[in-house]
């Protein structure tokens, strides 16, 4: 059994870039969306010290979310469309599929991030310690975990309607307990243990540390792998839901 | 029999706890075009699905080729029309087509020659979505013809579209026939059963005729293949 084949899920990114290339609105929504917020936020605290303690988080928080739900729709599209039962009578393997999402999303999220960082650094004031290019790689990985989660919760949607209800039941738990809001070691014992298996935590812990300090240490190479850890089980978990027969 | 491209053997599938093929057996013979026919509802899509292997299935055999249904080396010698058009909507006839040609690896040229197939060569670089319905199941039957499949299984490719391009359809599939392909098509108008070597006539799940028009027609003494559709079922209730 062929796992993947690269031309294979290349072409598929192909042809969903090509999807997005199509529509001008959600491509330009899905590129400058984290950006606006981020300014909106500077002028909300009207303090570039402020922006820069709460900014290095939402650059993980906006990306990842506007991800989840861009691509939990996407796909759900494909399954209620009969795409998908189609690819899957065709020489495709499933993580061809997965992948191909993954990597066209991923491209997205590099020119997402990358408009969000520049902008924060140059015109928002934000001011961090460590390397700008750095903040902007964990940024990217946190959008192919949202991407990754997204693929994986469209599995268990039937409708459009679930898809959306997803983002609050996926999404916002991890945003209230990733250390935003509060510190994590802060919060009470159980909470602190949910934020624990809680990957969108490491993704803030990591772009908090980036922040404060210029060193690549163990800790931060856990927390990226931790990410990185889950975005892959996400894609796998998610291949594993795609069912060649169905009833 | 050697020369069949698919053999069935009392194929069940249930649906909802309801008996939607009731153990049902045939053969479809390799090189020529074979109709099934039937009301709607009566599991001409699940037995298409069945054969194509994407139908969970509660028993019976079904081979295909040579190997059984939904074993990976038929993927690419399947081509495979669902009666709803599953096209992506949002790109062009000839984007779209060459995203299921590279999966299907097939030859450079395939995309404009199924796309000439099904006449739609003035519309390749339209967008999907905004074809008309008979554009749109043209659309989904050309990316059936991609890579020259030895099987083609089609859900009622002909539906919504005028006289005269149905007509050239019925021409395509006996030219492929001809060329050695074997054809499945599914319908629900009767007329275009007479343009099939061999009928499948099912209902409620069950196989009333496995024949050729004109052993139907001979067996029930009816010269119209409808009536002779009706003289089976009420034949088959007394």
């Amino acid at each position: 059994m062929t796992v993947m084949n690269p031309a294979l899920t290349l072409a598929t990114t192909r042809r969903i870039l090509t999807q997005l290339r199509h529509d001008h609105r959600t491509l330009a929504l899905m590129i400058i969306m984290p950006s606006v917020l981020l300014a909106l936020l500077r002028y909300v605290f009207n303090d570039e010290q402020t922006f820069s303690r709460a900014a290095p988080a939402l650059l993980a928080v906006f990306p990842f979310a506007i991800m989840f739900i861009v691509t939990s729709i996407t796909t759900l599209r494909e399954r209620t469309t009969a795409t998908l039962e189609r690819l899957m009578t065709l020489p495709l393997a499933k993580l061809d599929l997965l992948f191909g999402y993954a990597i066209a999303f991923g491209l997205i999220a590099v020119a997402q991030v990358t408009v969000a960082t520049v902008l924060s650094v140059t015109w928002l004031g934000l001011d961090i310690t460590g390397s700008v290019w750095l903040l902007g790689a964990i940024a990217v990985l946190d959008a192919l975990l949202g991407t990754a989660l997204g693929l994986f919760a469209s599995a268990f949607a039937r409708t459009e309607f679930q898809a959306v209800q997803f983002m609050p039941a996926f999404v916002m738990p991890q945003v209230l307990l990733c250390g935003l809001f509060a510190p994590r070691d802060e919060m009470a014992t159980v909470l602190n243990w949910i934020s624990d298996v809680m990957p969108l935590s490491y993704a803030v812990d990591a772009l908090t540390q980036v922040t404060h300090s210029s060193d690549v240490d163990g800790t931060l190479v856990k927390n990226l792998l931790i990410v990185a850890g889950c975005a892959l089980a996400a894609l796998v978990l998610g291949a594993a839901t795609l069912r060649r027969r169905t009833p | 029999m050697a020369n069949s491209a698919v053999v069935v053997n009392d194929l069940r599938v249930q649906r909802g706890g309801r008996d939607v093929l009731k153990g049902i057996s045939f053969e479809i013979e390799r090189g020529a075009v074979t109709g099934l026919l039937g009301p709607s509802g009566c599991g001409k899509t699940t037995l298409m699905r069945s054969l194509v292997g994407v139908q969970l299935v509660a028993g019976g055999e079904v081979t295909v080729l040579g190997k059984p249904a939904g074993h990976k080396h038929l993927r690419s010698r399947i081509g495979y029309a669902t009666q709803n058009p599953a096209v992506y909507p949002d790109i062009t006839v000839t984007e779209a087509l060459t995203y299921f040609a590279s999966v299907l690896r097939a030859p450079a040229g395939d995309v404009e020659r199924v796309i000439d197939e099904v006449d739609l060569t003035s519309h390749a670089d339209a967008i999907i979505g905004q074809l008309s319905g008979g554009q749109l199941s043209r659309a989904n039957l050309a990316v059936a013809l991609l890579g020259r499949p030895e099987l083609l299984i089609l859900d009622e490719p002909t539906v919504g579209l005028d006289p005269v391009l149905r007509d050239e359809l019925w021409k395509l599939f006996t030219d492929l026939a001809q060329r050695g392909v074997t054809l499945l098509v599914s319908s629900h108008v009767m007329d275009e059963a007479t343009r099939c070597d061999h009928l499948l006539l099912l209902r409620e799940g069950e196989l009333l005729a496995s024949q050729s028009p004109a052993a139907l027609r001979e067996h029930t003494g009816e010269a119209d293949l409808e009536r002779a559709f009706l003289r089976l079922i009420k034949d088959t209730v007394s």
